[in-house]
């Protein structure tokens, strides 16, 4: 219970952080860049270092990258639906989630990803 | 000149509320990445790494903010908080790369030293962001110009 009290509150400092920076920089493409930061990465490895150790985490990073490359599918998709469907930004962000989860877990298959 | 700058008047904006929704949502997905990780193991929790539900939130409260102020101006503002939301989603992609980076980065560095593999992979998702991004506005800029330049005709007149 307490290792994921910790891990609430350092996830929640650090994307906040990372947020705030966001909002202050211009232009908000470049601000953008802050919406892909690696804050729930910066807060979890640490954590899983201490307790797994570092094999484990190099496991973690391996699936981060088809992850990542995921989230540049995802954002993408979610600015052609703003843009051209013209989609509030809610919905699309949240039915976009299912790309995100197909292409993320497609990428890992496709690496021989072990679950 | 760099086009990037700073404006701290834009926190003001921000209701107390919002902050409070996005420090939930990070404490919430990071609880989640330790909760899958811990059932589906560390291939599949590492996945969630790369969540994009602070975009979520992010994108919501930029739509949102920008709604506000046009309607304050008397506005809609409907079609301007899309396109707000969509530039953010635009420097997300990019800002995705250096996600890619920070991981590739961080596997091949934390077997030597933990804090190196932490500094390195944060130093490459600056970078490789930073970069991918300026790379996107200048290719922008020159077709832009070129577009321009090929509606105003040609810069020297033809001879007959």
């Amino acid at each position: 219970m307490t290792e994921y009290l910790i891990r609430f509150v350092v996830g929640g400092v650090v994307v906040s952080a990372f947020a705030m920076l966001g909002d202050v920089l211009r232009p908000k493409s470049f601000a953008g860049l802050f919406g892909a930061a690696p804050s729930v990465a910066l807060a979890t490895l640490g954590i899983a270092i201490y307790q797994h150790g570092v094999d484990y985490a190099v496991l973690q990073s391996h699936a981060m990258m088809a992850g990542a490359l995921a989230l540049a599918i995802y954002s993408v998709v979610v600015c052609q639906l703003l843009i051209r469907a013209r989609l509030r930004a809610l919905p699309a962000t949240l039915l976009t989630l299912v790309v995100w989860l197909a292409v993320a877990v497609g990428l890992l298959k496709l690496a021989g990803g072990a679950t | 000149m760099t086009p990037i700058r700073i404006s701290p008047s834009s926190l003001r904006e921000g209701r107390w509320y919002e902050y409070l929704v996005r420090f939930a949502l990070g404490g919430a997905a990071t609880v989640l990445a330790g909760l899958i990780s811990s059932y589906f193991g560390a291939s599949v929790g590492g996945l969630f790494l790369a969540l994009p539900a602070i975009f979520c939130a992010s994108a919501t409260l930029i739509e949102s903010h920008e709604i506000r102020r046009k309607r304050e101006a008397g506005f809609s503002g409907a079609r301007r908080g899309q396109q707000a939301a969509a530039l953010d989603a635009a420097g997300a992609a990019l800002g995705a790369l250096g996600l890619l980076a920070f991981a590739l980065m961080f596997s091949v560095l934390v077997t030597t030293s933990i804090v190196g593999a932490f500094l390195g992979a944060s130093a490459a998702w600056l970078v490789v962001a930073v970069a991918a991004w300026m790379v996107r506005r200048k290719t922008r800029l020159v077709r832009r110009n070129t577009g321009s330049a090929e509606q105003r005709g040609p810069a020297l007149p033809r001879s007959r």
